[in-house]
């Protein structure tokens, strides 16, 4: 005879067992980080170039390339995702076209991130001609996080309820200003934190970026967009297998780095988030 | 003078056929009341009066609806609806201040003069029997009136606009026996102003407040007459039934 209380108990132990091993890489990953990168973090780390074939010195070239390309990818992808999932949720109707749209959005966030740095390095380098450049690598990575801020923006505004459009169009308000003053201010909170999360994945991605921006070295600084660019993900790429003997502590320093700038980002969606969702009146 | 002429009036939702050949005037200056069980198309004929019908995607419409010998088909909707006010069954307050929420459809007709505003705010809160109890609150949140200060928010927000016709959907649905009291006080006083479309699944509030009631069943006007005959020799043994209680 089976016993229940005994069944019911294995359930629960595999049930936390599968919980915990979800935490535990990710404190691991945290902790080993912090323990091996911390010692490497002070001013001239962070705020100095590389030197001694970047055995030594510091990793300012490529925090300046990550938030120069982050910055550049939601420039692009911030208006064009904003807009298209404003028709998307207020403007089109159920048909096929829509439909397309849709699958090709959920498509194109499972595309692999080596095939948008392809992508890239096709369009942008070579047929726009703006060469390896901060320009290519910040477009190919505003594609990339195209599907998350048009997801994000779509659940935000489709969150609103629907019930505020018809008063306010009830008041003789057109479309657009519905659109305008009673959707789109109660949506922000949603749309932000979607954005703040396509950033951090613009920031720590590697693929996209070998193509179409990322510099080996850089004895300088980029002057335009259409200069080549370090960035952080790319370096530790770099320093971790392209240069010998690089001391561990500068390799998870910049691992730290590169971490913290993400974190740091994904944090502040989850203070916005929590912050608006207490002021939410409905 | 009649406000609305109703002509062979046939709604759709797809496959569902919601109002069926309805034709009817509406008066100004009166209270047409609107009465019949759920699913009977009272609310689906209110809300093809201000054309807020067109916002369902599987929405067809047969027949004419005229306001004031005007093909409502033909006017743009944002105009006919600064003409047709209307109130929901549960208050609706935008999720603005109390000033804001008043003061919404005239910023929206491009109004932004301070000044103006606040005297329209105030005249609309007045007419609302609202003004005196939120007078020094103007622009806390419209969330933290009560369920029945929040209802006639919503009528002096429909005034504000200076509408011709106000439509009220079942205004006192969700609130208690006083202060549904003041809400139809406030649509007696209104009618001087206005035409008052009321749909009610209340017939003791038709009974009550309608000059003249109408009676729907599956999409169908079953009745229309002066509300004291409705309610003391109905023409069609349906009305009767309805109104004694035999069902609903």
């Amino acid at each position: 005879m089976r016993n229940p209380r005994r069944t019911e108990k294995i359930a629960f132990f595999f049930l936390l067992l599968a919980t915990l091993l979800i935490v535990v890489p990710v404190g691991l990953i945290v902790v080993i980080i912090i323990q091996k990168g911390l010692p490497a973090i002070n001013w001239q780390f962070l705020s100095d170039m590389p030197r001694q074939g970047m055995r030594a010195g510091g990793i300012f070239p490529a925090i300046v390339g990550t938030i120069y390309l982050v910055a550049g990818a939601i420039i692009f992808a911030l208006p064009i995702g904003l807009l298209a999932a404003i028709y998307l949720s207020e403007y089109s109707r159920e048909n096929l076209l829509t439909r397309l749209i849709k699958l090709a959005i959920v498509n194109l966030a499972g595309v692999p991130s080596v095939v948008y740095g392809l992508f890239g390095l096709a369009l942008f380098v070579v047929f726009f001609k703006f060469g390896a450049s901060i320009l290519s690598g910040s477009l190919t990575l505003g594609i990339m996080i195209l599907p998350i801020i048009i997801t994000a923006s779509r659940e935000a505004l489709e969150s609103v309820p629907s019930s505020f459009r018809e008063v306010s169009l009830s008041l003789g308000a057109s479309k657009w200003q519905t659109i305008r003053h009673i959707v789109l201010p109660n949506a922000i909170p949603g749309i932000l934190t979607g954005t703040i999360l396509g950033l951090g994945r613009a920031a720590g991605e590697t693929a996209p970026i070998l193509f179409t921006v990322a510099a080996f070295y850089l004895p300088q600084l980029p002057h335009s967009i259409f200069d080549q660019a370090m960035a952080l993900p790319y370096h530790l790429y770099v320093i971790s297998t392209q240069v010998p003997n690089v001391d561990e502590k500068i390799r998870y320093g910049t691992a730290f780095v590169l971490l913290a700038l993400v974190l740091v980002m994904n944090l502040i969606a989850i203070v916005i988030r929590t912050k608006f969702r207490k002021k939410k009146k409905w | 003078m009649v406000k609305f002429k109703i002509r062979d009036l046939d709604v759709w939702f797809g496959p569902i056929h919601a109002i069926k050949q309805v034709s009817m005037e509406i008066q100004s200056h009166e209270i047409l009341s609107v009465i019949g069980p759920s699913n009977s198309g009272k609310t689906t004929f209110l809300r093809t009066l201000n054309r807020l019908s067109d916002l369902h995607a599987s929405f067809r419409m047969s027949g004419i609806v005229e306001m004031e010998r005007v093909d409502t088909r033909g006017m743009d909707a944002e105009t006919l609806r600064r003409k047709i006010g209307m109130v929901f069954a549960l208050p609706l307050p935008l999720p603005l201040s109390i000033f804001e929420n008043v003061a919404y459809g005239i910023r929206m007709q491009g109004v932004k003069n301070r000044k103006t505003l606040e005297e329209k705010v105030e005249e609309a809160l007045q007419q609302g029997y609202l003004w005196e109890e939120v007078k020094d609150r103007l622009d806390e949140s419209a969330f933290k009136l009560s369920g029945g200060q929040q209802q006639r928010l919503c009528i002096a927000r429909t005034l504000a606009v200076q509408p011709e016709v106000i439509l009220f959907d079942e205004p006192c649905s969700g609130l208690d026996p006083i202060s549904t009291a003041k809400v139809e006080d406030a649509m007696v006083e209104l009618k001087k102003k206005y035409t008052i479309v009321l749909v009610t699944n209340n017939v003791k509030q038709a009974a009550r407040v309608g000059d003249k009631t109408a009676f729907f069943l599956s999409g169908e006007l079953v009745e229309l007459d002066r509300t004291d005959k409705i309610f003391t020799a109905p023409h069609d043994q349906r009305t009767n039934d309805y109104i004694s209680g035999k069902f609903g």
